[in-house]
């Protein structure tokens, strides 16, 4: 059994991070839940189907990974959780409210339940605010401390929750290291004290001993606040470090989706598997031995994307029938779920 | 055999408004004819820098030392003229961003042979047929169409494969590829690494490749230099770099990524940051971070480059024992 505390919310047990026998509780409470979401833009070239009927919860105390590649929609999948895009159809709820259809203004104290960590530090904070005034903001937009005193003490302990010292509340961004902008980055989503934490790509531009870091703050205070994480990101092994549950997406839809040692060990949809053979890995010998499963051409563009299944032209393993049918995600082992008509057995041929 | 580039004891220093920035300070490597040389660290490691420097290609705030051998020609102390002829008769380049490398108004066809016009003295209409035999040669589905296409109206990863039709128009002896990956999609990318493999093996070029990407240096090197703070901590062939990593440094690189079989436990962290460029420290410039933390020795004086086993070196006063040894 994996040490790793994982949360499984279908059956209600949870099996605890010292590795015990799993106890029987109520599944913890849904934060975030998307219902058949489509978010499309209209472009000059015709309409982008970014996010195409997309679904997915997110309990309390969770991490779900996101991960896809460029195009994939699962940051705008992350974007329509926060409402910073406006959903074409399905729905948006968070903390038991549905906001599909609220106003900018009523979205306005909404801000502070969900909130958000970017890619690059560096364009996210203020290049002329201190980093003590760049966490103070959510502080007094949200009128969350009384007076200057009180507010500073409250940088104070979230600059201390982050790992950065104190002192460093009166430098600028420009003064930081990356590592050290985006534990400011993870500060400002913390003042908050928000429902979920939407992390998008948060260790893509920093260096790997530094991203290594990064991961093990969010994991640390996730286990100290309790905090609910969407992780998204295109690199496959952080996503499967990172996360109790995981989410493939392509071209706008869940391809598949379980644990991450479901997918990582028994991929059921050739995407997944094309995905995880393409990641290199650091060892000579293994890379060596390897067989990778080289996926033709280009993903297609979310303007047209191919009927039947999205995958079908590119797929080593497509049939007729995938241009017919457009697949949907079905169970393949408890809480594992593939949107391919040949789950599985499509995998199989590919490695054979 | 002689080596197709060779630096030796090269230094780069840029000058800033904060003083001079020693970006490379002091690095030997080589590349012999059809292998790969990964040179391999984080950003500001001075491994993209060293290159650079080394064909002539670095700022002109810059400041080189130290020697370069292009096969038989010696490049330090040669008018820049020369410089440029040899590096565009024997070197092609593939960088991060194709559009960097591709003119956006221009036909990709004309673009892939430009140089060869030049350097070969193609004449036009060889040029374009050159151009398609090339454009195939890296995959481009209907060559003869797309010859006419602009870079515009092709995907990243096929610009890409524009952009290595170029560097090969010339049939160079080495190609230089600066993190070609980098900004690709992972299945985008492992296009890419069996492309360039595929057409080394063919054409016997050797590639220097420049990457952060410990995964992808396992798949296509066969040596491989650590870089850290300006100078190689660690070289050798990459069975023994990333089999019995010497250098703290490395040890504590390979194991700071997230390994899927493994049960999910913290991952091991550098602490820290490097040091900047404009003060290196004295001695050993890994010291403050490092997991061994020596003596004091470590912090004046800075260890030389020893041999741990055939081919393989380490610049630190407290060689890692490999896992056998360990045992």
């Amino acid at each position: 059994m994996n040490q790793r505390q994982r949360a499984d919310h279908e059956l209600g047990t949870v099996v605890p991070a010292d590795g015990g026998m799993p106890t029987q509780r109520e599944p913890a409470e849904v934060v975030a839940e998307l219902d058949d979401l489509a978010v499309w833009f209209p472009t000059p070239t015709g309409v982008v189907r970014a996010v195409d009927g997309v679904s997915l919860r997110v309990r309390r105390g969770e991490t779900l990974g996101l991960v896809g590649e460029s195009g994939s929609g699962k940051s705008t999948t992350g974007l329509a959780l926060l409402r910073l895009v406006e959903p074409t159809s399905g729905s948006v709820r968070v903390a038991g409210q549905d906001v599909t259809r609220w106003s900018r203004r009523r979205l306005r104290a909404f801000r502070r339940r969900v909130a958000m960590v970017f890619q690059d530090p560096q364009a996210s904070l203020d290049p002329r605010l201190t980093i003590g005034a760049s966490i103070a903001e959510p502080l007094i937009v949200h009128r969350l401390t009384d007076g200057g005193a009180a507010r500073r003490r409250r940088v104070d302990e979230l600059l201390g929750m982050v790992g950065l010292r104190s002192d460093l509340a009166d430098r600028h961004p420009h003064e930081l290291s990356g590592g050290q902008r985006q534990r400011v980055g993870i500060a400002r989503a913390l003042a908050g004290e928000p429902d979920l934490i939407v992390l998008d790509e948060p260790i893509a531009s920093l260096d790997l001993s530094v991203q290594a870091q990064i991961m093990n703050l969010l994991r640390r205070l996730q286990r100290e606040l309790r905090l609910t994480y969407l992780f998204i990101a295109h690199d496959l092994a952080a996503v499967e470090h990172m996360s109790d549950r995981m989410a493939v997406m392509y071209l706008g839809r869940i391809v598949e989706s379980g644990t991450p040692a479901q997918i990582w060990r028994d991929p059921a949809h050739p995407y997944t598997a094309a995905l995880l053979s393409a990641v290199p890995v650091a060892d000579p010998q293994v890379e060596r031995g390897r067989r990778r499963i080289i996926l033709g051409g280009d993903v297609p563009s979310p303007v047209d994307p191919p009927g039947g299944c999205r995958f079908r032209t590119r797929c080593p393993q497509a049939r007729p029938a995938c241009a017919e049918t457009d697949p949907v995600l079905t169970e393949v082992d408890p809480n594992h779920r593939a949107a391919c008509l040949f789950a599985r057995e499509a995998v199989r041929a590919m490695r054979w | 055999m002689k080596p197709v580039l060779a630096v030796e004891d090269l230094t780069v220093t840029i000058g800033t408004r904060r003083g001079p920035a020693h970006a490379v300070a002091g690095v030997d490597w080589a590349v012999q004819p059809g292998q790969t040389l990964a040179l391999v660290g984080e950003s500001g490691s001075g491994k993209s820098m060293s290159v650079l420097a080394a064909t002539g290609l670095a700022p002109r705030t810059a400041r080189v030392t130290g020697r370069v051998h292009l096969l038989d020609a010696e490049l330090t102390g040669v008018t820049e003229e020369r410089r440029r002829r040899l590096r565009g008769r024997h070197v092609g380049f593939v960088f991060q961003d194709p559009m960097t490398s591709l003119n956006p108004v221009l036909a990709v066809g004309r673009q892939v042979t430009e140089a060869a016009e030049e350097h070969l003295g193609l004449t036009r209409r060889a040029a374009r047929s050159r151009a398609v035999e090339l454009l195939d040669m890296v995959g481009i589905p209907s060559a003869g169409q797309r010859v006419d296409a602009y870079p515009h109206q092709f995907s990243g990863g096929m610009r890409q494969r524009v952009v290595i039709a170029m560097a090969l128009a010339c049939e160079p002896d080495l190609l230089i590829a600066d993190e070609p990956t980098t900004a690709l999609d992972v299945t985008t990318q492992a296009q890419i690494v069996d492309l360039i493999g595929d057409l080394q093996r063919r054409l016997g070029t050797a590639v220097v490749w420049i990457t952060h990407d410990l995964g992808v240096v396992a798949g296509i090197a066969d040596t491989v230099a650590v870089m850290y703070a300006g100078r190689i901590l660690e070289q050798g062939p990459v069975d023994a770099v990333f089999g019995a990593p010497s250098h703290p440094y490395t040890g504590a690189l390979l194991a700071a990524r997230p390994d899927p079989t493994a049960d999910g436990a913290d991952l091991v962290t550098i602490a820290g940051a490097p040091p900047s460029p404009l003060e290196l420290p004295a001695g050993c410039a890994f010291w403050p971070r490092c997991p061994v933390r020596g003596d004091a020795r470590c912090a004046h004086e800075l260890p030389p480059l020893v041999p741990v086993s055939a081919g393989h070196q380490v610049r630190t006063f407290y060689p890692q024992p490999s896992d056998g040894e360990r045992r």
